[in-house]
């Protein structure tokens, strides 16, 4: 038994799935955020999903210190959602938010015991479920039109009325993306049993040159992922000036959270313009 | 039978990745394509939040936030350029408006 092992050493937690025997198949081969062998922690008639992880990594102050670090978060964001796939490969899974850490199995169960009733409503509602993720982004621009030379000699009042010109083409290609996005999220709504709209993604993060103008996801039985997809490539046929991004199946992650909770966090009221109290929790 | 259907027993993410690029004006991948932020805003955000012994409060981590909030567009430039319906939507809006507040913080 190595030290990571010891029954008190720190556990990073995955996900969470009802206890049907068949899970330690399903993690066999399968890796964690530290390299390590993952496998289920049963009790009262759950299954976490865990697995052992050195202390000078992920004990509270180097684990804070590593998720500073992009390339640090990015591969254990990546194999934590490789552990949390592996284990919902066969059955419904709900995972928990990365960096979930407890001490030795008995942290495992006592947190078990803490959220054994947001588990079980989560697991029963999503059961069967898969999430599809669309994103909707505005086409290239048509080429631009080859600039007037810079050495040309270009009145103020031409410069003017050119980008003016510029910014109007824009606005127009904006708005045309903006309706094709608004007509493929109401097609899909149609198929979907949920749905939740996340923030436009940033270029620099997602490494899309394109601009993202709809970046949303859908609820649906996984038995009907084949009509959903055939539906999003109809879509991106018939829609012009716009592209489709298709993601999935994915575990249900964006509706782990019933839809009250989701807007818990700022009530209404208040107007919620620019004079509006800073919410206590910002969008992390 | 729909349980068999090859597409629902392949693990996540794989059947699409497989299928190379699809017609039309439509991307399509699997998960080990994903791009870092679609991982990011559902491992990150979207799991069930419960404490552990280790107490990390992902809001407290100054830099991972700055460098997720690149995740989100700009809400008052989207705005300008008139794109702003997913406000009618509360699991968004609420978001939005919370982002937008950092963003003026940060600005």
């Amino acid at each position: 038994m190595t030290e990571a092992l010891r029954a008190d050493g720190l556990q990073y937690a995955y996900a969470v799935v009802r206890d049907t025997g068949a899970l330690d198949a399903a993690l066999d081969g399968v890796h964690g955020v530290a390299g390590e062998p993952v496998r289920a922690v049963v009790h009262l008639g759950l299954a976490v999903v865990a697995g052992p992880v050195p202390a000078g990594e992920f004990d509270e102050g180097p684990l804070k210190e590593r998720l500073e670090k992009l390339e640090w978060l990015e591969r254990i964001a990546r194999a934590h959602a490789r552990v949390v796939d592996a284990a919902g490969a066969d059955s419904g899974v709900v995972p928990v938010r990365l960096a979930t850490v407890c001490r030795g199995e008995e942290g495992l169960r006592r947190m078990v015991e803490t959220g054994r009733e947001r588990f079980t409503e989560a697991l029963d509602r999503l059961d069967g479920r898969v999430e599809w993720g669309v994103k909707v982004y505005a086409a290239a621009p048509p080429p631009a039109e080859p600039a007037a030379a810079p050495t040309a000699a270009v009145s103020g009042r031409d410069y003017l009325r050119r980008r003016r010109a510029e910014r109007q083409a824009s606005a127009e290609r904006w708005g045309r993306s903006e309706d094709g996005a608004r007509q493929v999220h109401e097609a899909l709504c149609a198929l979907a049993e949920q749905t939740r709209l996340h923030p436009p993604q940033d270029g620099r993060i997602s490494g899309e040159a394109d601009r993202n103008v709809l970046n949303a996801a859908y609820l649906l039985p996984r038995a009907e992922s084949p009509a959903f997809a055939g539906r999003v490539e109809e879509l991106a046929r018939s829609s012009a000036g716009v592209r489709l991004e298709l993601t999935g199946p994915w575990v249900p992650y964006s509706f782990v959270a019933p839809f009250s909770e989701d807007t818990a966090g700022a009530p209404d009221g208040g107007g919620g313009g620019p004079g509006a109290d800073r919410p206590g929790r910002s969008g992390v | 039978m729909g349980e068999r259907d090859p597409m629902t027993t392949t693990a996540y993410g794989s059947p699409l990745a497989s299928r190379g690029p699809a017609p039309g004006g439509l991307s399509a991948r699997g998960e080990s394509g994903a791009n870092l932020a679609d991982i990011l805003e559902r491992v990150l955000d979207k799991g069930v939040v419960i404490a552990g012994d280790i107490r990390i409060n992902l809001l407290d981590i100054e830099l991972l936030t700055i460098k997720l909030r690149l995740i989100v567009a700009s809400v008052d430039k989207a705005r300008e350029m008139g794109i702003d319906w997913w406000e009618h939507d509360p699991s968004l809006s609420s978001r939005a408006r919370r982002d937008e507040l950092e963003g003026r913080e940060e600005g």
